[in-house]
């Protein structure tokens, strides 16, 4: 005779967990920086690369990487971009206010494979968030890395996220003094912009790399990440030190819904960083 | 840089990259080495071409002026880039200001040298315009991925 | 375990149904209802299509009067098991908002104790290919795991086979091979009328204790396996399964697909009555005061034109990329995924596609003209100095 379960056992990947809102950053126009303390309970533990689902009382839920440093946890850092009723929710809230977050989900950013070689961190627009969590593991071990290059590439600089850190990473991220291992582009100048203006995939072919051991993580639009991987390998990087992190539609993060399927990847669990050479035949399809 | 050591350094830069030694030996002798400071112009809008260019330190921004919006930033060009490719084209004109805006060091190449030794050899005329087809081919398509505005919001 | 053999006459079965039910079993099993044999709750054996046969083809099921009244005698039908395991409507938590503090509660709706009583061959490799997907991963589903502790299975072997069936081409039928607990073979001989049975795990052997049976003799058995193996010649589809993954790979761009999609109506049938398709959405609503918020999990199919809504816009547009999608998930990628196909061979979304499309005739298509399509495709980037 069986007796009937009557409660869902814990923990259930579908619940929520409240936390609250510490502080409420205005980064640019359309995006924001939550930083997140636990309601009750232990801070969440990731890795660089990882997400959460971040759930508006009543909204929705969405996938947003995580872009804080994950040797603090206790502050759990989001920084999200207003694109639809979700975001535009998330990018509202203020201090005190309390959001159901899930996870952390995914896979993560190979900061052990990439140790001994040179580093390539390539950024488009919202795709640095994700890449910030590895800057300050890179920052923590610096010297466990050759050289490091963070290319970062924005619309226009009134669109550039975290300029102080971007600064102060000029020097932190050297390995040699005079080095300028931080490389900014704008595609549109304005204003009195006096960096760079011009594809940040133009800056791929005057880096001073032993490509041979060089890694390099790239988040931003697909297409911007396409080129990117095409100016890598042109460096002559091996196809297995390209890693991007990639984006489907996301409504369970853990491989039930199916919505998230890219060829047979789940980008929520068998990414949402890959090495390239597990996405490489499925990226170039269309409607795939 | 000596003579030598400039032929060296440029058969290992991308662009120079594969040409014969002798090619490479009579660029490194055309070769003048540039100093400009910040404001600086390296041509302005409506120049004949006079020379084309190796960035070798410091960035050069393209601009063109517009009354009432003042220099528009068309591109930067940094380390390692090739400027001037309508040196092969010798009735174009320049279309817009090479401002410096951080200290350069650069290369300068003669364009009638270097057109008068194409028009000679023209075995190294097609190298160079190999390679200057792909420095055009470089900037267009960074260019036309610029305009689809990919960091833009979705809709 | 012990795997004995042995028989229940046709009031040995009903005991059977009773017994399931005093044990506390909700029992579901088949029975008609407008004009289909679905899976409801049973109270008796009177309940099943007693005497009824199911018709299918591409895009056509009927049910017809059989000459016999045998209690089994049909395939399947527009329900799959899969609607009691993996429920189309669920809630997954509430949560309320008081005092600047959000609390979560997970559903703890008591789950139902089911008795699953007819299941065929194909239904348990649908089930266990389920299992595979909610229990085999880095994550479990709570829900699916808590139905699925508690289900008891009486297994059906198919004596016949319908037009759609394939079971035989995936190695999924049509006799029930494990995950039972009774397994029978339903067995109508001159004015006889019983069941040859096996017994798969101790819950199957402690309730057959409950009723009336005994041993199977030599030729009863003999009978049952002859009827199972007349069901497996009678298979009306056939899928060709060697080499299919990479088959579908290197074919992804083939014609084909362009003339599928110009019949697909992108309806989603198949993917509702698939006993294997598992995609879900979600759905977030609040109570008028803003204090309760709820979330709930149903259903969803690939079909759907927003399914891979991407922010600006889906991922899939085309009719041909999203049937592309189902078909090489299906029978390609699930490999990659859970290391066997995701077809069980029931033939379901052929006989309710609305336009009959058939998958079997699909891939056969693909594999006797393949296109040119090399697997690896050079990726995108231009010449840059």
């Amino acid at each position: 005779m069986v007796n009937p379960i009557s409660s869902i056992p814990r923990p259930d990947p579908m619940l929520p967990r409240p936390f609250r809102v510490a502080r409420a950053i205005r980064e640019t126009a359309d995006v924001v920086t939550l930083e997140l303390e636990a309601q009750e309970g232990p801070p969440l533990a990731f890795l660089p690369g990882q997400f959460t689902m971040l759930y508006v009382f009543g909204v929705g839920e969405v996938p947003i990487s995580i872009s804080g440093d994950p040797h603090k946890p206790e502050r759990l850092v989001h920084t999200i971009r207003r694109v639809g009723p979700v975001t535009e929710a998330l990018c509202q809230l203020r201090k005190g206010d309390v959001v159901g977050v899930r996870g952390p989900f995914g896979s993560a950013w190979p900061m052990e494979q990439a140790r001994g070689g040179d580093l390539v961190v390539v950024a488009g627009g919202i795709g640095l968030p994700p890449l910030r969590p590895a800057i300050y593991h890179l920052l923590r071990h610096r010297r466990d890395y050759g050289r490091v290059y963070l290319l970062y590439g924005a619309r226009t600089p009134a669109d550039l996220l975290f300029p102080q850190e971007l600064q102060r990473w000029q020097y932190t991220l050297s390995h040699a003094p005079g080095a300028s291992p931080v490389r900014v582009t704008v595609d549109r100048a304005e204003g009195a912009w006096n960096g760079s203006v011009g594809l940040v995939t133009e800056l791929i072919p005057y880096l001073h790399l032993d490509p041979a051991h060089t890694t390099a993580l790239m988040v931003g639009p697909e297409v911007m990440m396409r080129f990117t991987l095409a100016e890598l390998r042109k460096r002559g990087v091996p196809e297995e030190n390209l890693y991007l992190s990639m984006e489907r539609n996301m409504k369970c993060a853990v491989g039930f819904c199916g919505h998230c399927q890219l060829g047979p990847h789940f980008v929520c669990k068998d990414g949402p960083v890959f090495a390239f050479p597990q996405v490489r035949d499925w990226i170039v399809r269309k409607e795939v | 840089m000596s003579k030598t050591s400039l032929q060296q350094y440029l058969s290992e830069h991308p662009f120079f990259r594969g040409l014969r030694p002798k090619d490479l030996a009579w660029l490194a002798e055309l070769a003048e080495p540039l100093a400009l400071e910040v404001g600086d112009y390296l041509y302005r809008e409506g120049d004949q071409s006079k020379d084309f260019y190796l960035v070798q330190e410091g960035l050069v921004r393209l601009e063109i002026h517009t009354p009432g919006r003042g220099a528009l930033v068309i591109q930067t060009l940094g380390p390692g880039e090739v400027l001037g490719w309508s040196v092969m084209l010798p009735e174009t004109r320049k279309t817009f200001d090479a401002h410096i805006f951080q200290a350069a060091r650069l290369l300068a190449f003669d364009a009638a040298a270097v057109r008068q030794r194409s028009e000679e050899d023209h075995h190294f005329g097609y190298e160079l315009c190999k390679r200057f087809s792909r420095v055009i081919g470089g900037r267009l398509q960074a260019t036309r991925l610029r305009l689809l505005d990919l960091y833009g919001q979705p809709h | 375990m012990s795997k004995g053999q042995f028989v229940l006459e046709r009031s040995g079965l009903e005991q059977l149904l009773q017994a399931l039910k005093a044990e506390g079993y909700q029992t579901l099993g088949p029975t008609m209802r407008e004009g289909a044999i679905v899976y409801d709750e049973l109270q008796r054996l009177e309940d099943l299509p007693i005497g009824y046969t199911d018709h299918q083809e591409g895009g056509t099921y009927r049910l017809r009067r059989r000459s016999d009244e045998a209690l089994f005698g049909y395939n399947v039908g527009p329900h799959s098991w899969k609607r009691f395991l993996h429920p189309p409507l669920l809630r997954l938590f509430r949560s309320h908002r008081e005092n600047g503090k959000l609390e979560f509660e997970s559903e703890d709706e008591p789950i139902p104790k089911y008795a699953f009583f007819g299941v065929r061959a194909c239904e348990l490799a649908a089930i266990q290919i389920q299992d595979r997907v909610f229990l085999g991963g880095p994550y479990q589903d709570p829900h699916y795991q808590a139905r699925r502790e508690q289900v008891f299975i009486v297994a059906i072997n198919c004596t016949q086979a319908g037009n759609t069936c394939f079971c035989t081409s995936v190695n999924s039928g049509p006799k029930a091979q494990t995950g039972f607990d009774l397994a029978l073979t339903e067995v109508l001989e001159g004015d006889r009328h019983y069941f040859v049975g096996e017994v798969g795990s101790e819950a199957g052997a402690r309730l057959l204790d409950r009723v009336a049976h005994r041993p199977a003799e030599g030729s009863e058995w003999s009978q049952a396996e002859a009827l199972v193996a007349q069901a497996a010649r009678q298979m009306g589809r056939q899928l060709d399964t060697e080499g299919l993954k990479e088959m579908l790979y290197q074919n992804l761009e083939h014609p084909r697909w362009e003339e599928v999609a110009a019949r697909c109506l992108s309806c989603g049938n198949c993917t509702q009555v698939c006993p294997t398709c598992f995609c879900t959405s979600v759905e977030d609503h609040t109570d008028l005061a803003g204090q309760m918020a709820e979330r709930t999990r149903r259903w969803d199919s690939c079909f759907t034109a927003d399914f891979s809504y991407l922010h600006g816009g889906s991922v899939r547009v085309s009719t041909r990329a999203r049937y592309r999608q189902w078909l090489t998930h299906k029978l390609a990628t699930w490999q990659d995924q859970f290391g066997s196909l995701g077809c069980v061979g029931c033939g379901r979304c052929i006989t309710w596609c609305p336009v009959g499309i058939d998958l079997t005739e699909e891939v056969a298509a693909m594999r006797s003209a393949p296109s040119e399509q090399p697997w690896s495709v050079p990726p995108a980037g231009g010449a840059h100095v």
